[in-house]
């Protein structure tokens, strides 16, 4: 992935900008030894790295407004980071840039049970927002991967999801309102603890912006009370055409699961060496999750199961107990895990229209051949949200290359299907340069439109979500501007 | 009036005129905007259906009820539950499902489900200059670029005039109960009881407080079993709150059409306002209103106010926490007081600046929204 090369004029005038930032800082919140910006040198896509120029830890709005507006007046490029998590290289730096972290900005500000929102600064970790909640039985519900680690200002600039989407929705189905510091260190509120947006839905717009329109340091959140239980059952196939049947079903059932994941082959073997969670040996395995009291639960995993059977399963498990319940997920979770054992991975989203499932599995397998690596597939399969695990050694010359190449045609695959290039993890760098699969230019020129409203000066994290080419005079503009 | 029955015939009518376009669907919603009528009653057509995949894809001017037929033939729904704004305020046609994706229309549902825009997938649109523009897309996740959808939806033409929606959409319930909640002791005390039920772990679909009556009306829908369950356990949550029933018959969806469509105020003299707030705000809100008639649906959180014609209903109220929409009204107040509560200075800077993006010549349903 090609990233911009610095500009010399940003680089010499370093020393200028780290004074300036240290004027509105305290001193341990500017980082600009070489030795120590190497911690913010990239994200969890570790293909790509770059230590920025400087790293700035803020602790309160005003700090990010006034470092906003010193790095607006002084034309460098901001890049905000949450907690590093993004897989699609959303925090990744380039030399010539301020990295602003809003890590050390974790607090809850409000929690209101009656009007069920809690609002915190936007450090805080997805996991850690539920923590504050969940002696009153209340959550906040979407759970990506990472939400031990990850912060909400990461889930906010990637709109991130879930496995629980299917019936709680993503980031923004769940956010109601911002605190954001613009690019010149205007200070905005939009939304708050009402349900709809009074003019245009600019909250809308934020949510999946990738930190592109503004940095966003308060939000208020939606929560929930938590279901009196949930439960799982576990199904295999002997065909992944059989199992996107049953998915199929099931949702036309009318019942909503919380979630229907899916593990092929490759995945469930990877995931049964690893972590040993009893799975059994098929084609594809199902894993749907219903909520309620325990007679709800009986009567909607009776009707899943009852749609299960005549599909003629491998396998049908149901649990018991938390025990057993735990035990059909842990395969699931250690999914990631498992491929990290075997070798290094590349991991995509690209979500598709469920019915086109088989259908993609199939070519998925056919190009694994062609490329020559091996590829595991487990994703949530509710919404069609898929995730490709592309096998590759890190080590081996022009491996990363032919991984990319190949994700690339998965990628393009799930568009033809009528689909997309990200379901959850955003744009990035990593699929930056194939947006023109998925729009045209034109489309593209209207979102970027949207940037130019924003941050005029495409100074926010500049180098992303759009092709190098299409951005090109827009940031050239910003360097010219100087 | 402007009809075009392709799109590409539309964005040739845009690209061409330099005159104000009053952009509109079936014309239903009551807004006036200066400018020849430009139609998409002629884009009309359900152009994918995959009931297994919970998407539906129509063209914008295909009608409401053409949607809801064909979701209806599968027991599936348009689950924002979108208001018909018909009865209200007198007006006649077919709402189609541009104009509610359009203007965001979600009803008493949005409380649980999320609203119009939560279920928009994806867009195609005509911009301000002519051009032909897609985002999103028609898969339950994306976050491929900017989502512009959620920018469309609410936007009432003002950014592009849409011709196509994909929409998600979800399975029709079983059942449906009604738990009211007889003479509660004040508003508070009401909205109070409407939180209990919305923070219960029980699923409420709909959260209404209707004061001339003296109810709260709570809905749980799904399973029969799974409905008549949590049905008892919110009489017991509520039992505080009033004497508690449950109506569980076709009586009580015609209460909640009554609610989501706010048939109390159709055919009554006044202004009609529409007022979002937090939930628990919503009492002392309504009190310094001085209202001919009110109710509360979203939990507290969505206010219906019917005042004396002509009041600046936003000048009584002050600065609050939230904002007022002014639904219904004669010619002279709409242009008086403004359908749309002003932003403050900022943000209206940022809306200004993406409606002279999307509609550079100014012509989209201009001055509607600022």
């Amino acid at each position: 992935m090609e990233m911009p090369a610095p500009n010399p004029a940003i680089l010499a005038r370093k020393a200028r900008v780290v004074e300036r930032l240290q004027s509105v800082l305290p001193k341990d919140a500017v980082i600009h030894d070489e030795a120590e910006t190497r911690a913010y040198e990239c994200d969890a896509l570790t293909a790509y790295k770059c230590p920025p120029m400087a790293a700035v830890l803020p602790s309160s709005t005003q700090e990010v407004s006034d470092i906003l507006r010193i790095c607006h007046e002084e034309g460098v490029p901001v890049v905000p980071r949450g907690s590093g998590t993004s897989l699609a290289g959303g925090a990744l730096p380039t030399a010539d840039c301020v990295i602003l972290g809003v890590a050390r900005m974790n607090d809850v500000l409000e929690t209101d049970y009656e009007n069920r929102i809690i609002r915190v600064q936007t450090g805080r970790t997805n996991l850690s927002v539920t923590g504050a909640v969940e002696e009153e039985a209340f959550f906040y519900a979407p759970d990506p991967s990472s939400q031990l680690a990850c912060a909400i200002a990461g889930n906010i600039a990637m709109n991130s999801g879930g496995a629980h989407c299917l019936k709680y929705g993503v980031t923004t189905n769940n956010l109601l309102g911002v605190t954001m510091v613009m690019m010149d260190g205007t200070v905005v509120e939009i939304g708050g603890a009402y349900l709809d947006a009074g003019g245009l839905d600019l909250l809308g717009v934020i949510c999946g912006s990738e930190g592109q329109l503004g940095v966003v340091t308060e939000a208020t959140l939606r929560i929930l009370r938590k279901p009196e239980g949930a439960r799982p059952v576990l199904m295999g196939y002997d065909s992944n055409e059989t199992a996107g049947a049953v998915v199929s079903d099931i949702i036309k059932a009318g019942v909503l699961p919380v979630a229907i994941e899916f593990m092929d082959r490759p995945c469930i073997e990877a995931c049964e060496a690893f972590a040993k969670a009893g799975y059994p040996m098929c084609e594809a395995l199902l894993i749907v999750e219903v909520e309620g009291s325990d007679a709800e639960i009986d009567m909607q995993l009776g009707l899943i199961k009852q749609i299960a059977q005549k599909h003629n399963p491998v396998e049908l498990r149901e649990a018991a107990d938390a025990d057993e319940a735990g035990r059909i997920w842990l395969g699931r979770k250690s999914a990631f895990g498992a491929m990290g054992q075997i070798n290094d991975y590349m991991c995509l989203d690209g979500t598709i229209p469920v019915s086109s499932l088989p259908y993609v599995l199939r070519r998925i397998g056919e190009m694994s051949k062609e490329f020559g690596l091996d590829v595991a597939n487990v994703f949530h399969a509710g919404d069609g949200n898929m995730h490709p695990l592309i096998l590759f050694d890190a080590n081996k010359p022009g491996d990363l290359e032919t991984c990319e190449a190949f994700g690339a045609e998965i990628l393009k695959l799930c568009v033809e299907a009528g689909g997309c290039l990200t379901g959850e993890h955003g744009v990035g760098i990593e699929k930056r340069d194939l947006m023109l699969v998925q729009y045209t230019a034109e489309d593209l020129e209207a979102q970027m439109a949207v940037k130019d409203v924003f941050d005029p000066a495409w100074l926010l994290n500049p180098a992303k979500v759009f092709p190098l080419s299409e951005s090109e005079t827009r940031r050239a503009q910003a360097i010219a501007a100087e | 009036m402007l009809r075009p029955e392709t799109e590409a015939e539309l964005a040739e009518i845009v690209a061409g005129t330099s005159e104000p376009l009053a952009v509109q669907g079936g014309g239903t919603k009551g807004m006036t905007p200066d400018g020849v009528v430009l139609t998409t009653l002629g884009l009309s057509g359900i152009t994918l259906y995959e009931p297994g995949a919970l998407t539906i894809v129509a063209q914008a001017g295909t009608t409401l009820a053409e949607v809801e037929a064909a979701l209806d033939a599968e027991n599936q729904r348009l689950a924002f539950e979108p208001m018909d704004y018909r009865g209200l305020l007198g007006t006649s046609g077919e709402p189609t499902i541009g104009g509610v994706v359009a203007a965001n229309v979600s009803g008493p549902r949005r409380i649980s489900v999320g609203a119009c825009r939560d279920f928009a997938l994806g867009v195609r649109y005509v911009d301000g200059a002519g051009q032909i523009i897609k985002n999103g897309g028609r898969v339950m996740k994306n976050v491929t670029g900017y989502d512009l959808v959620k920018l469309m939806s609410g936007a009432r033409g003002t950014l592009g005039v849409l011709t196509e929606v994909s929409l998600k959409v979800l399975p029709k319930p079983e059942a449906l109960a009604t738990v009211i909640v007889h003479a509660p002791a004040d508003d508070d005390s009401a909205v109070r009881a409407m939180s209990a039920a919305l923070g219960s772990p029980y699923d409420v679909t709909g959260a209404a407080y209707v004061p001339a009556d003296g109810q709260v009306l709570v809905r749980v829908e799904g399973f029969t079993d799974s409905v008549a369950y949590r049905a008892g356990q919110l009489q017991d949550v509520l039992k505080d709150f009033g004497e508690v029933t449950v109506e569980a018959s076709d009586a009580s969806a015609v209460a909640w059409q009554a609610i989501r469509d706010v048939t109390r105020m159709h055919g009554v003299d006044g202004d009609v306002w529409r007022i979002s707030v937090k939930p628990t705000d919503g009492p002392a809100i309504a009190a310094r209103l001085e209202a001919l008639d009110v109710m509360f649906d979203w939990g507290g959180g969505l206010i219906w106010a019917l005042m004396p014609r002509g009041t600046d209903l936003r000048a009584k109220l002050g600065a609050f926490d939230g904002h007022a929409t002014l639904v219904r009204a004669d010619a002279g107040t709409r242009a008086a007081l403004g359908m749309f509560q002003p932003e403050p200075a900022p943000v209206a800077a940022i809306s200004a600046g993406l409606r002279a993006r999307f509609d550079p010549k100014g012509l989209l349903n201009a001055g509607l929204m600022g």
